[in-house]
């Protein structure tokens, strides 16, 4: 009788295992809790529907795609882990980290196998390391600044900087391309503060930079520091322009920061309130889907689906090593590639180069002032 | 001189706050001898019932404040005390320790898998006007902060000297037997304590939460915080609780301005070793008495 029953539930489990119905698998790892948590969950978003939208419209070489999800916890060495076991339960590309500090340690794993990885991270030091595996969604801070700085320079006449910084990897690789760039341009930098990961409390930080003699803040923090910390410069009356990249004026710091974002500028690879068709679908869809706006790093994880669909079909397989060599030197224009949303080159380090925008928070959304072009 | 006004200031503020959960540490240490190393989640959780309050059951803010107060009561207060401290209690110290630990993760991760991980915005309860004190820009809200930090703690202080009852809570802390035999409810006593520490964390969480911003994660920092405040002010003393709130608060942001932003949280554990090589007891702590 037990036999039986054991028979039976035997045969009941192996009914009820979900047969695979996707062969081609990809390895998300992402920032889910931690610092992280905000730009993380936005990308792993943006990744999610992407890919939902390409298995709707037949998959990659007519095959389903299953994201296999890892929450790296903000932690380095975590995310190192969670690479090394999305490779071993088989996927052939990677998308993510966003943190920096992460994707430092993580992409060594990735190179390692030769699985392509497409990370959310800024720091120019990714794409320094001469590893043929990395790829950026969006372009690293060496390239972002400059763009900046000659409109801080160019167009609001400033001629003293005070910097506010995380002292991460992140933080570290924005700090020195905005020191180097600031002294290419001549203009000294008159206080500068560092500020831990994931600080709370920005008062002392803040009442240096408002003492200062600076025309304006450069402020190169992640997305939870920026919005504590304009929270506290607003509460200081600080009447300095605060100049930042897109962790200081992304729609989570808007949300975070309230009015407190207001008045805030800066510069941003992609922004949901461009006036590009394509991108405002994107957004709104997006959503529809998740009930609250997206902000950069959900694009760039959108359209980190899409290249990879794009790429492997140019290749004709998912032979990660080929897409990989594929991506270098490879332009993919809106007009042939929708999914891409603007278009986009990638070079021989994984760098890529997209059309940005310059832009101010006011009444709680961001304004373009100007569009910049490629560098 | 306006830039050492301003970080007095906002050094009070900040230490206040902490020294309302730092007060927390001592009372149940008085009362029970429980060291709750869940202290700095109980502060983080009060943020998420007001927002619940708000975005779930569209709530105004002091409504949802004032709920958030009696969720408070009932679960840091009632079912920590009756769950956990009670059964734990007879199994020495260590064991209550590692129960508060364990706590304190459950709630982390409990409010990460409920509301998420990311921060939450949290509405300011005070206004954000600046006013120009003598060149320094001093907010309402630091004032307010402080304000309201030292009136909980200023209250709880005349409760426990001026009222009968505050009287009996003392007596159970100092000697439990002899006020039992004296006609002391000592259970209801330790009861009170914990209802009180529990509306501390509130208040201090609907201080802070505007600031810090609500996130599963700020008790590990808040957490860390009140208990070096406690330490260094003396761990059986509510005023060495708030001396010692007030004196890290301070500490912090001038080191963080004079000498290094990159190293001010050194500055605290710095603080700690010192007290404890110089004066174990903290700065105002004695080194045997036990009162509430």
């Amino acid at each position: 009788m037990i036999r039986r029953l054991l028979s039976t539930a035997a045969i009941v489990m192996a009914l009820g295992v979900a047969p695979a119905l996707a062969e081609l698998k990809i390895g998300s790892i992402i920032e889910l809790s931690g610092p992280g948590a905000a730009a993380g969950t936005n990308f792993r978003d943006g990744v999610k529907m992407g890919f939902e939208e390409i298995n709707a419209q037949g998959g990659i070489l007519k095959e389903q795609v299953s994201v296999l999800e890892y929450d790296s916890q903000t932690d380095p060495q975590v995310s190192r882990a969670m690479v090394q076991k999305a490779i071993d339960d088989g996927v052939y590309a990677i998308t993510g980290t966003v943190f920096s500090s992460s994707t430092v340690v993580n992409m060594l794993v990735a190179k390692q196998y030769g699985i392509p990885q497409f990370t959310g991270s800024e720091a120019p030091s990714i794409t320094a390391k001469g590893n043929p595996y990395i790829f950026r969604t969006a372009f690293g801070s060496q390239k972002g600044v400059p763009k900046m700085v000659k409109y801080m320079v160019e167009n609001m006449g400033v001629k003293k900087v005070g910097v506010a910084w995380a002292n991460t990897e992140f933080g570290k690789g924005g700090h020195q391309a905005f020191v180097a760039e600031m002294e290419k341009a001549g203009i000294p930098i008159v206080v500068d503060v560092p500020a831990e990961q994931a600080q709370a409390d920005f008062s002392a930080d803040v009442l240096k930079l408002k003492n200062s003699d600076a025309d304006a803040i450069f402020v190169y923090f992640t997305e939870e520091e920026s919005a504590r910390f304009l929270r506290e410069a607003r509460k200081q009356g600080i009447d300095k322009p605060l100049i930042g990249e897109t962790t200081l004026i992304g729609h989570k710091v808007i949300e975070l920061a309230g009015d407190a974002a207001n008045g805030a500028m800066g510069h941003v690879g992609l922004t949901p309130d461009a006036n590009i068709p394509a991108l405002t679908e994107m957004v709104e869809r997006f959503k529809t889907k998740y009930n609250y706006t997206p902000d950069h790093n959900a694009i760039k994880g959108y359209t980190a689906a899409w290249t990879l669909k794009y790429v492997t079909e140019m290749v004709g397989s998912p032979d990660s090593k080929a897409i990989a060599e594929k991506l270098h030197g490879l332009t993919l224009k809106a007009s042939e590639y929708p999914g891409v949303l603007m278009d986009v080159s990638w070079d021989e380090t994984g760098e890529m180069s997209r059309e940005s925008f310059f832009v101010k928070v006011e009444n709680g959304k961001q304004v373009v002032q100007a569009v910049l072009p490629p560098n | 001189m306006a830039e050492l006004i301003q970080i007095l200031v906002s050094g009070l503020a900040a230490g206040s706050i902490y020294a309302l959960a730092a007060v927390g540490f001592t009372l149940l240490w008085q009362a029970s001898q429980t060291i709750n190393f869940a202290q700095g989640e109980f502060v983080m959780l009060p943020a998420f019932f007001v927002l619940i309050g708000m975005t779930v059951l569209g709530l105004p803010m002091w409504t949802s404040i004032l709920l958030a107060l009696v969720l408070s009561l009932l679960i840091l207060g009632v079912a920590f005390k009756r769950l956990i401290v009670e059964p734990m209690l007879p199994h020495g110290t260590l064991p209550l320790v590692i129960a508060t630990i364990a706590l304190g993760l459950l709630l982390k991760e409990s409010v990460k898998e409920f509301y998420g991980a990311t921060a939450q915005p949290f509405p300011a309860i005070f206004p954000q006007t600046v006013y120009n004190v003598a060149g320094a820009s001093v907010s309402v809200q630091d004032i307010c902060n402080l304000v309201v930090s030292m009136l909980a703690i200023g209250g709880l202080q005349l409760f426990l000297n001026r009222t009968r009852t505050g009287r009996c809570m003392q007596a159970s802390a100092q000697n439990p037997a002899v006020a039992e035999i004296l006609g002391v409810n000592v259970k209801r006593m330790v009861l009170y304590t914990f209802l009180i520490n529990a509306a501390l964390a509130t208040i201090a969480s609907v201080l802070i939460s505007p600031i810090y911003l609500a996130k599963f994660s700020n008790g590990e920092t808040l957490g860390l915080v009140a208990f070096i405040a406690a330490i260094v002010g003396g761990f059986n003393q509510i005023r060495g609780a708030l001396v010692g709130g007030l004196l890290i608060g301070v500490i912090d942001n001038l080191s963080a301005v004079y000498i290094s932003a990159q190293y001010r949280s050194a500055m605290p554990l710095l603080l700690l070793i010192a007290i404890i090589l110089l004066r174990p007891q903290g700065l105002l702590g004695t080194p045997e008495g036990r009162t509430v």
